[in-house]
């Protein structure tokens, strides 16, 4: 599997990165060692063996359904670039 | 057959549809922080850091919404998974603060299912469920405050959805329509979710697509997201099977891609085509280990389960006397079954579904208020509903009765008691009515004898207006029989 131009470019745009038209050659052949390196794994054989998603042993635990937290929405919005009326004011988003 | 053909100039099309239904869990606090679930506080008071996405925080799962989660599954059949897990679900807009959603993938904590919905025939239908998996609501974006930007209130941000998802298994408007009236009612009797469609914590996306009838596979499909009623999602399955009829029959062809149905049209317009469409690049969320439900916690829940609406129809049916209608209609939400069953107990059951759907459901309407409102107690619809059933009033006095126990709130017997509307059962003191009677209208007393024997409704409305609507009206037909005769 080899990633070309317009992986990149796609990519890209769903993480909201801005890569510049001269870094995309740069970033596709960065793309492309990880992947190469990846495809060696695939010589062992995974059949019937699921994904390892965690070390760690463990299963989740749960928390008790109580209202802890709240009534602070001054700290919430303190970094907010903009902020009205008690809430986060964003450039207008109209899909 | 409740399927919908479409008659095409090229034949007959069948449409084909499947739901995925977003539900808000009722819980206090939000699936994976301490924020309020409360509705209608201030913007931004129940965020906390979690929801807003600040770095270095960590979800700590509810253990409400696995329970919430788990008995829906029951509730819709379903196959629970014991082993289940979390993803992450990448996509960029203003009210998801974290840039992604925590939702369920590969590994869903309920699995397939099904649900029986009840057509206007008569029949019943199965609807196969795929899966149910939970996941974390998104913030709102308000829009129509400023011309320039839009504000976002992080309230709901982080409040626990369970995404429901059928098979493609209806084929008409009508049948979509009933599972989504039965999936309210099933929520709501387990009180996972308040199903309010048009408060949002109940949101429908339709995927609709059309084949010809006899045709093998299916077509291209198209999502037609949150539509909120289930009226409009009967109107955006019709038109969007019309608009795919004409489009395939006029030459075209159909593109997969996202629709946004407008109420106020009945049609849908394109949000996204698939050349966009979200790629969400799921991948395990890395910070929640698998959730693994353990038979004591299932155990639990099992246990706390309710009565089911199709369960207590049943019961209704068979128990009780009602016929299919009358138990649909008293089943479909759990407090008006609950507040029948107990008018109902230790009386004719049947005559107090008659009463509670006739007069009682009337005068809650007129009222504009709820069953919890009622002045009417459960206890004293039954009491009256006794009161008829041992010929202590007839009927019609029975609905004066009810007009006053509306009104004071009083129990029957008291009213009754007060106002002497006892109906009179003594055979004396009606024939010395009707003997009054005869002796007032010799003419029509000869008339009836000559053969106008309608005249006989006439002398029973006499009888009775004369004893004050009290006589016992099949005594007054009958003693009035055995003396014009």
């Amino acid at each position: 599997m080899a990633i070309d131009t317009e992986t990149v470019k796609r990519i890209a745009f769903l993480s909201r990165l801005k890569i510049e038209n001269d870094k995309i050659q740069a970033t596709e052949d960065e793309f492309n060692k990880i992947l190469d390196w990846v495809e060696q794994l695939k010589e062992v054989n995974t059949d019937n063996v699921e994904p390892l998603i965690s070390v760690n042993e463990n299963c989740l635990s749960l928390r008790v359904d109580e209202v802890t937290e709240g009534n602070q929405s001054e700290a919430v919005l303190a970094n907010a670039p903009m902020k009205e009326y008690g809430y986060f004011a964003v450039p207008k988003v109209v899909e | 057959m409740s399927g919908m053909i479409i008659n095409g100039k090229t034949g007959d099309w069948e449409v084909i549809c499947g739901l995925e239904i977003h539900c808000q869990i009722i819980s206090k606090s939000k699936m994976f922080s301490g924020g309020s679930t409360h509705y209608g506080s201030d913007a931004n008071e129940n965020v906390s850091f979690v929801d807003a996405g600040m770095p270095g925080m960590l979800p700590t799962l509810n253990e409400q919404c696995v329970r919430q989660a788990i008995k829906t599954g029951l509730g819709l059949n379903a196959k629970i998974n014991k082993y289940s897990e979390f993803a992450r679900k990448n996509y960029f807009y203003a009210d998801l603060p974290q840039g992604y959603q925590i939702s369920q993938f590969k590994y869903p904590i309920v699995g397939e299912g099904s649900v029986s919905i009840d057509l206007a025939d008569g029949t019943t239908k199965e609807i196969g469920i795929e899966r149910l998996h939970i996941e974390q609501d998104a913030g709102k974006s308000i829009h129509d405050i400023s011309p320039t930007k839009s504000f976002i209130d992080l309230n709901r941000a982080g409040v626990g959805l369970m995404e429901i998802v059928t098979k493609p298994d209806f084929r008409s408007p009508e049948e979509a329509g009933a599972f989504l009236r039965k999936l309210r009612s099933i929520v709501r009797y387990l009180g996972t979710c308040d199903g309010n469609m048009d408060e949002g914590s109940m949101r429908c996306d339709v995927n609709v697509s059309v084949r010809k009838v006899g045709e093998d596979g299916y077509r291209t499909r198209n999502e037609m997201k949150n539509v909120n009623s289930v009226k409009f999602v009967m109107q955006a399955i019709e038109n969007e099977a019309r608009r795919h009829v004409e489009t395939y029959e006029n030459g075209g062809t159909i593109e997969q891609e996202t629709r946004q149905f407008d109420p106020s049209t009945g049609t849908s317009r394109v949000m996204r085509k698939k050349e966009f469409a979200h790629d969400y690049r799921y991948f395990p969320e890395p910070d929640l280990l698998p959730l693994v439900l353990s038979d004591e916690l299932l155990a639990e829940v099992k246990a706390d389960m309710v009565e089911l609406p199709d369960a207590k129809k049943a019961r209704f049916v068979k128990d009780l006397g009602l016929t299919d209608y009358d138990a649909m209609v008293l089943c479909e939400n759990r407090e008006t079954a609950e507040w029948f069953e107990k008018a109902a107990k230790g009386h004719d059951a049947k005559k107090v579904a008659n009463w509670m759907m006739g007069d009682f459901f009337a005068m809650l309407n007129e009222k504009k208020i709820g069953l919890e409102e009622s002045p009417i107690t459960p206890e004293n619809l039954g009491k009256l509903v006794d009161l008829i059933t041992s010929n202590v009033i007839n009927g019609k006095t029975a609905k004066d009765v009810f007009v006053l126990m509306a009104e004071t709130g009083d129990a029957p017997d008291k009213i009754v008691e007060e106002k002497g509307l006892k109906q009179v059962t003594d055979t004396g003191a009606i024939e010395a009515v009707i003997d009054t009677v005869l002796a007032n209208n010799p003419d029509n007393v000869a008339a009836y004898k000559a053969g106008k024997v309608a005249l006989m409704g006439w002398f029973v409305g006499q009888v009775m207006k004369e004893s004050k609507g009290k006589a016992n009206p099949a005594m007054v037909n009958q003693l009035l029989a055995k003396k014009l005769a």
